[in-house]
């Protein structure tokens, strides 16, 4: 059976070349990295897995890892039902559609620092929109110096930027639904909720297990637009586990730990979406 | 169980519709009788399913009225018209089990758990799912999600009719036979009113006690699956029933004789003159026979033998008279000479037509 | 031109969709793969067309191993149940696609087009698109762009199962009238028996993922190697009864037995499945030898011209009568139903034939 699948490996070769480049070799520096110690000139010394040891164990890591999981916990549980929400009501025919789709995507289209820069403005009690009508209602609203305000503002900012993702997943899967399924439930006499329930929910569950997915990784290495707001302030109360590393790495320049708590972070990503995929696949699976 | 009344009943799906042809169902009065099964056949586009969806409630019609017993429902919504339907594919709520899925109808009118279980414990019995009650709906074949479609609609006691549009659609045909066999016995059973949608017919004929046949939105004939066979009332009928369908030739008819091209065919029945531009004579393939030129006698009509097709139980004789088609059904057993050449007709069952439509004679 | 398929067979996971197989077939043949759904009729094709490749064994073709050539180079044509047309394209244009691909000229192409539109009843719709039209017009269309290509091999895979009930019969028809016009080699999958009898041929029929029996239609029909063989073709499915020999009588329980002749004699004394088509169990009394069961009716399907009688007799798999007429009979009457001994069919134990019914080899 050999002549026609070696030429497709011939294809795949660019491929891997790039991202061999792009992807493997730089992390496989990291991971040459974060066991080893250096002071900068050129000069390393195996260093094991102290460095492992030192982030896992230091107080600050905890910490920003607590404040990671609020982060993402909070916008799933906003995101999610938000978007499904407004998928529900989301027209399906006529001029309505294309313009609720167009309306629906330009969020995800702006560059996610031109976002940060949007919000920031937005917020100013100065010149922002928001600030200065919350100002003038007599409202403190003070995103720099305030925590809950700056917990509020970077969450609002990213359901404000990502719910569309999750709104148009979740459309897609609904528009799968044959009309018949809808026509049972009536003769049924199903009420709204239990449509919603059975039907809807149930045939939309692998579109959500993506956006799901997606949206957990994306939210847990969240930088650009949270940094461009607070700059992980005041003090370090929205310092997110991304922008704390980059703190570590280039503004301390300590290499070491840096690219050991890379690794860590991304193994922690690998192991909960790993974990997440296959409990949600399991739940659909176990009724066969 | 109801009875259904259509009256003056049509449909269009324009706006404005300006002639017969913007309707897909043209003006029908009908009485669905209580308790009995009625198939509505016919091929593609013709109207069929759109009769369906008005009675279930499912599509409003444009004119006229749908009573239940008398009472008018046309505006009411579907889920307070008391019918169960049946979709072309099989529709369960995945989610749950078997068991719950046949209670769901129940539980959302608000029944006690009691009375749900004992119902669907029986309705389980009569359908033969009580094995696969724990069950998820989800992993089971074509036919079980049918019959637990099936079961949905036959839970709730008063059901006043249950439709059918194409059930039978993505069944394995091995297992038709079974699925075709067990609405039959539930009719014979429980006595329903069931309205079942098909373009097979095969299935509307061994379904149904009346069947009516529907074309181009017209419902061209309705009779006991015998009167549509030996009497089709137009020529589509005759064409649509039966395989092959009946045989049609133009011929020119005269008391009790027809004339086709220069050969006279004996009828069984006298006529007057009759009024329409086409006139036809139309025979049934299995009222046919094919004999050898020394045993026709004078009706034969000579016939080139193109193709004999034997399908096992008989034998289809596909033949050219002047230029048409003629098929033959030959009974297994029957031998047929090699010389056959002529093919004879069974005067009681020739039937004329006039512009499609049959006309009724004298009896000779 | 012959296609040979030696040994083959399809594992995918741990599923076998074809065990080990051979399968010869010859330059204008038309074949039918006949059996119900997942007996491996797709999975076959796709291995004979190349789409697949298969686990083991190999794919001959005019004495060539191509079992490793891409289906793009065999010259193959393929019609699907789901009418398959490049939709932006006119019929037309759909039909000339693949002659385009062969780079033929534009006057050959528009001859080749228009022989087979003619053929195919399509000339009025040459300019529309295959969307407007029915579904039997777009299938033929598919059919026609199936056909033009003048390929080797012509894979139809119950390419009318998607069409109305009396479009089908049409269609039916006119297939073999395409075929005879070319040299090619036809398979045809379907599950309906009553299809493979009509288009003739020869027949495979099969069986999760077996052949049972592959040869002339109406030879697989009246001499069935096997009960399999026989079940896949009939519809309604063959009835069954258990019979047991000893000496020369055959017992058939319910104190009906037959003497045994011919054949039968020189059977040894055992237990045997004895298998009639209900076309040969009879609601009336017949001539001959004859056997008389006892049977519950469970219901009767009226067809028109014909009834289909459901019985239940003793602890049997259930009978199916086929009677010409309109028999009204409610459901739990008690019926007297006949067949003649010589329209048995017997099987031993493996379910192998042993003895096919006597009247088929009489006629």
């Amino acid at each position: 059976m050999k002549t026609w699948n070696n030429k497709a490996w011939f294809m795949v070769v660019p491929v891997v070349i790039l991202v061999a480049f792009s992807a493997v070799i730089p992390l496989m520096t990291v991971v040459n990295y974060s066991v080893q110690d250096t002071f900068g000139n050129n000069q390393f010394f195996w260093a094991g897995l102290e460095w492992f040891n030192e982030i896992v164990n230091s107080e600050r890591f905890h910490d920003a890892l607590g404040r990671q999981f609020l982060f993402t916990f909070l916008i799933l549980a906003i995101e999610i039902p938000l978007g499904i929400f407004i998928a529900l009501h989301m027209p399906t025919g006529g001029w309505g559609r294309p313009a609720s789709l167009v309306l629906m995507s330009l969020p995800l289209l702006i560059p996610w620092n031109v976002v940060g820069t949007i919000w920031q403005i937005f917020g100013r009690s100065d010149i922002g929109l928001l600030g200065h009508t919350l100002q003038l209602m007599g409202i403190e609203y003070n995103y720099t110096q305030n925590t809950l305000d700056a917990w509020v503002t970077i969450i609002v900012m990213d359901v404000w930027h990502w719910t569309s993702l999750v709104a148009l997943l979740a459309y897609a899967g609904l528009q799968s639904i044959p009309e018949a399924y809808y026509q049972a439930a009536r003769i049924d006499g199903a009420s709204r909720w239990a449509v919603f329930r059975y039907i809807q929910l149930p045939k939309m569950s692998s579109v959500l297990l993506i956006a799901f997915l997606l949206r957990f990784m994306d939210s847990f290495m969240i930088y650009t637009e949270p940094f461009v707001v607070t700059g992980g302030g005041p003090g370090n109360s929205t310092t997110l586990l991304s922008i704390d590393l980059v703190k570590m790495a280039i503004g301390q320049f300590d290499l070491g730990p840096a690219a050991a708590f890379s690794l860590v972070y991304f193994l922690i990503i690998l192991l909960l979406s790993w974990v997440f995929y296959t409990v949600m696949t399991n739940i659909e699976k176990r009724g066969d | 169980m109801a009875e259904i009344q259509l009256k003056q009943l049509a449909h269009s799906y324009l706006p404005h519709p300006a002639g017969p042809h913007d309707y897909a169902l043209k003006r029908i009065d009908h009485v669905w009788e209580d308790g009995k099964a009625y198939a509505l056949l016919g091929p593609s586009g013709c109207g069929k399913s759109t009769l369906l969806n008005i009675i279930s409630g499912l599509l409003q019609p444009s004119e006229g009225q749908v009573c239940f017993d008398a009472q008018d429902v046309t505006n009411l919504p579907t889920e307070q018209r008391r019918i169960a339907q049946v979709f072309q594919f099989p529709v369960v709520y995945d989610t749950m089990s078997v068991y719950d899925n046949l209670a769901f109808p129940l539980r959302n009118h608000g029944h006690a758990e009691g009375v749900v279980r004992e119902r669907v414990l029986k309705i389980a019995e009569m359908l033969d799912l009580s094995a696969v009650l724990k069950q998820k709906a989800r992993g089971l074949t074509a036919d079980a999600k049918q019959t637990i479609s099936l079961g949905r609609g036959l839970v709730r006691e008063s059901v006043a009719a249950i439709l059918f549009d194409e059930p039978l659609t993505v069944i394995d045909p091995h297992l038709k036979h079974t699925l075709r066999m067990q609405l039959k016995r539930l009719h014979q059973q429980f006595n329903h009113t069931m309205i079942y949608v098909t373009h097979d017919q095969t299935e509307a004929l061994s379904f149904a006690d009346r069947v009516v046949v529907m074309y181009d939105g017209d419902v061209v004939q309705m009779g006991s699956p015998q009167e549509l066979f030996e009497r089709p009332a137009h020529t589509f009928v005759g064409y649509f029933i039966g395989s092959p369908g009946m045989n049609v030739l133009d011929a020119r008819v005269e008391g009790n004789r027809a004339y086709v091209d220069g050969r006279t065919i004996p009828l069984a029945q006298g006529y007057d003159a009759i009024a329409g531009e086409k006139v036809e004579i139309g025979v049934r393939p299995e009222f046919v026979r094919l004999v050898r030129k020394e045993d026709a006698g004078e009706s034969g009509l000579p016939v080139t033998v193109k193709r004999i097709e034997d399908i096992g139980r008989f034998k289809i004789a596909r033949t050219e008279f002047f230029g048409r088609e003629l098929n033959v059904v030959i009974p297994e057993g029957t031998a047929v000479s090699d010389h056959a050449n002529r093919v004879l007709f069974d005067a009681r069952h020739v039937n004329v037509y006039a512009d499609g439509w049959i006309v009724e004679g004298e009896a000779a | 031109m012959a296609l040979q398929l030696e040994s083959i067979s399809k594992v995918a996971g741990r599923e076998t969709h074809i065990y080990p197989m051979d399968l010869s077939l010859e330059a204008g043949t038309l074949n039918v793969l006949l059996g119900p759904t997942l007996s491996g009729k797709t999975s076959l094709m796709r291995l004979m067309a190349g789409l697949d490749k298969p686990t083991g064994g190999r794919v001959v073709w005019n004495g060539k191993d191509v079992t490793g050539t891409p289906v793009q180079r065999r010259n193959v044509a393929m019609v699907y149940q789901q009418f398959i047309n490049y939709p932006s394209m006119t019929v037309y244009e759909n039909i000339a696609s693949p002659l385009r691909l062969q780079g033929l000229d534009k006057s050959t192409i528009d001859r080749k087009v228009h022989e087979i539109a003619e053929l195919m009843k399509l000339d009025p719709m040459l300019t529309r698109k295959p969307l407007e039209l029915s579904g039997g017009q777009q299938q033929r269309c598919a059919l026609a762009r199936a056909l033009v290509k003048g390929a080797d091999l012509v894979l139809l895979d119950e390419p009318l199962a998607n069409l109305d009930y009396k479009l089908r019969e049409e269609l039916r028809v006119e297939i073999p009238r395409f075929f005879t016009e070319s040299g090619s080699i036809f398979v045809y999958a379907t599950t309906e028996p009553s299809e493979a009898l009509l288009l003739g041929g020869n027949t495979a029929a099969m069986w999760e993922g077996r052949i049972t029996q592959f040869g002339p239609t109406l030879e697989v029909y009246r001499e069935p190697v096997s009960a399999t063989t026989a079940q896949v073709f009939s519809d309604p499915p063959m009835n069954f009864v258990n019979v047991e020999k000893a000496g020369d009588r055959l017992l058939f329980g319910e104190g009906q037995s037959a003497s045994a002749s011919g054949d039968l004699l020189a059977l040894p004394d055992d237990r045997y499945m004895a298998g009639f088509r209900p076309n040969h169990l009879s609601l009336n009394p017949l001539e001959g030898q004859v056997l008389k069961f006892n049977a519950e009716v469970t219901v009767a399907e009226i067809t028109g011209s014909e009834t289909f009688v459901h019985l239940q007799h003793a602890d049997d798999a259930p009978w199916v009568a086929l009677a010409h007429g309109v028999h009204e009979l409610p459901i739990g009457q008690l019926a007297e139903v006949f067949v003649d001994v010589r329209n048995i069919y017997f099987f031993n134990a493996e379910e192998e034939l042993v003895a096919a019914a006597a009247a088929t080899k009489a006629a």
